[in-house]
């Protein structure tokens, strides 16, 4: 019996027909705001980026930045548009693609910025050549309507932490599909920190090319006023012995603050030895937000070492304030430490302090210019 | 004439229900001086923590009527980080985890708070260690997270550390000797002492049992039942109430 929750997607742009909002995969999304986005006529050019951390030399270990084009290996090998978005974007124009061989002690940062509310998008391909290590930190700023696809190869034995910053001014629209590959042995993290931006959709999937693969999905985000911040996570348990673990946290303040999380997590006959778990948790600081949370197990086989789920969605605890307060510390003072401290645990994963401290500063600036509106 | 004191006058207090506003301090009247330790005792649900509590101000607990003045500033209109900045602290009974948030960022943040500025780095860090080390605490406790996984002998300790460093005028402790075994109530103990021992700082020492007095000897025993202080003694009144109980006064009241 195939119950077949999870989505199917497909390279062809025609399959995804332009979405009405009753789609099961958008009827969260507010998509008589996104026409454009499902308008595979419009010319779109990529955004203005810059990278630091490229070699500048042939010496290792080595981060080559080059160009994709379409059809060209091993770009379209990984990713599989679950929606018409994120095909219109993987079949325009050249593909970045990063590559990572040996131990990169430094972060590679890129940073994309956006400069007008035409349509753009991009396909950065960012492979991890066996027994690599790395870290990539992917920014995305000012004012853009944009479809960013980030497709991820892991090579065997590698470990790769991708962090995906989505910084935007608040009028900008972000959808996008990020897909990982995840070799033998390898240790995979993705990290989504979606702070800015009017709507952001990411669609985020990572499944295993042999055993003993190990991934983690982590998320933080914080929805303001008005803020729609949508996260999608595909977890498809496609061999034995992998494991997975999903962990996404998130805030919201002011009127309409929306938060998504779906976490589809599939055990397929042949994932036998696998573990897995998913967790989303929702804070809610002030009244007319809405924090939707949907975790979907499908288990085809009992011969796994574990597979759990939980998902919740509270407010202040008002006795954490009274402790703070009762120490002196002031109410805007004690707010800020517990939701800071609530983030902590998922920020300390990244494993890059002066990239946590960066972040935490951010979620700060959220929390205090909030409180002005 | 000095106004260094801290009275509760005529204080009542009431808690929301369902059936509505229901009266739990009914004319509390109490003066703690500087230097004095005075132990509150009562049965359970005589009202003692919601003294402890109402003076700190938490949001549960309406003052109807009366007042609360520390050193002449009337805490009752104060918000519950303003009364900390005057000089007050509460131990708590059940201290609250606080995931995330380091033992050693919080008390550095609290330090600040209530000193109106960041104490200096350098004495500081040495001073948060001999503070933890005097409670038997090693210096990776001042890297977990508030109250998070703490034991429950941990946890008061860590109230008294809390106690020793921000050095309040008046200290509130509610039920500190609860969840002690034999050795955690003495260190827990003697670090109330020391406090004690500065000679200008006052304790409501509120408990239910008669064996943390054996450590911290009170200057007055104050006999707590239905939301009023019935009966007042030297520390000599603890000793007769291990024997004879509560009941007398229990009876009297009626509760």
């Amino acid at each position: 019996m195939t119950t077949e929750l999870h989505p199917v997607g497909s390279r062809a742009v025609a399959d995804h027909p332009v979405p009405t909002g009753k789609e099961e995969i958008w009827r969260f999304t507010p998509v008589e705001k996104l026409a454009e986005f499902f308008d595979e006529t419009l010319s779109r050019n990529g955004l203005w980026h810059h990278v630091e951390g490229i070699s500048q030399n042939s010496q290792e270990p080595v981060a080559t930045m080059g160009e994709l084009d379409l059809g060209q290996s091993p770009r379209g090998q990984v990713l599989v548009p679950l929606d018409r978005s994120a095909a219109i974007a993987a079949t325009k124009h050249a593909a970045n693609h990063l590559v990572l061989e040996g131990t990169l002690t430094q972060p590679i940062r890129m940073t994309l910025t956006g400069e007008s509310t035409d349509p753009t998008s991009d396909h950065l391909v960012i492979e991890a050549k066996p027994y690599s290590s790395a870290t990539v930190l992917i920014t995305y700023t000012g004012v853009a309507h944009h479809i960013g696809n980030v497709e991820i190869l892991v090579g065997e034995g590698a470990k790769l932490t991708v962090v995906s910053l989505q910084d935007w001014e608040p009028t900008s629209i972000h959808l996008g599909q990020h897909e990982a590959l995840v070799g033998k042995d390898a240790t995979y993290r993705h990290i989504a920190v979606s702070l800015g931006g009017d709507i952001v959709r990411i669609q985020n999937n990572a499944s295993y090319a042999s055993t003993g693969g190990d991934i983690e999905l982590l998320g933080v985000y914080f929805a303001d006023a008005g803020q729609h911040l949508e996260h999608r996570l595909f977890v498809d348990h496609n061999r034995p012995k992998g494991t997975s673990h999903v962990d996404y946290r998130g805030a919201l303040q002011g009127q309409g603050a929306t938060s998504i999380w779906v976490g589809d997590v599939l055990i397929r006959p042949e994932a036998e030895g696998i573990e897995t778990y998913e967790s989303n948790k929702n804070l809610v600081l002030t009244d007319g937000c809405r924090a939707e949370a949907v975790p979907n197990l499908e288990i085809e086989t009992g011969e796994i070492l574990g597979a759990g789920h939980s998902a919740s969605t509270g407010r202040f605890d008002d006795e954490q304030l009274f402790y703070l307060r009762s120490r002196g510390i002031s109410e805007d003072e004690a707010r800020r430490m517990v939701v800071r401290g609530f983030f902590a645990a998922i920020l300390a994963r990244i494993g890059i302090p002066d990239v946590e401290e960066t972040l935490m500063a951010r979620i700060d600036t959220e929390l205090s210019s909030d409180k002005e509106k | 004439m000095s106004d260094r004191r801290l009275e509760i006058r005529d204080l009542h207090v009431s808690v929301e229900t369902e059936t509505g506003p229901k009266p739990i301090l009914k004319g509390v009247n109490l003066v703690v001086n500087p230097g004095e330790v005075h132990a509150i005792m009562g049965p359970n649900g005589s009202g003692k923590s919601t003294l402890a509590y109402a003076i700190a101000g938490h949001p549960k607990y309406t003052i109807t009527s009366g007042s609360v003045l520390l050193d002449g500033t009337e805490l009752v209109e104060l918000s519950v980080d303003e009364r900390a900045k005057a000089g007050l602290f509460l131990a708590m009974q059940y201290p609250v985890e606080v995931p995330g948030i380091s033992v050693a960022n919080f008390l550095r943040t609290a330090k600040t708070a209530v000193d109106g500025q960041a104490p200096p780095l350098r004495t500081w860090v040495k001073k948060v260690s001999e503070s933890l080390a005097s409670m038997q605490l090693d210096d990776e406790f001042s890297a977990r997270s508030v109250n998070e996984g703490f034991s429950g002998g941990e946890k008061k300790r860590n109230e008294i550390v809390q106690l020793d460093l921000l050095n309040p005028k008046y200290a509130i402790l509610d039920e500190t000797d609860s969840g002690l075994d034999i050795d955690a109530l003495r260190i827990v103990s003697e670090g109330v002492n020391r406090y004690s021992a500065q000679g200008d700082r006052g304790i409501l020492l509120i408990t239910h049992y008669t064996r943390i007095l054996r450590y911290i000897k009170p200057d007055f025993v104050h006999v707590f039942v239905d939301g009023r202080i019935v009966e007042e003694g030297d520390s000599t009144l603890a000793d007769s109430l291990e024997e004879t109980g509560y009941e007398k006064w229990v009876t009297e009241a009626g509760a």
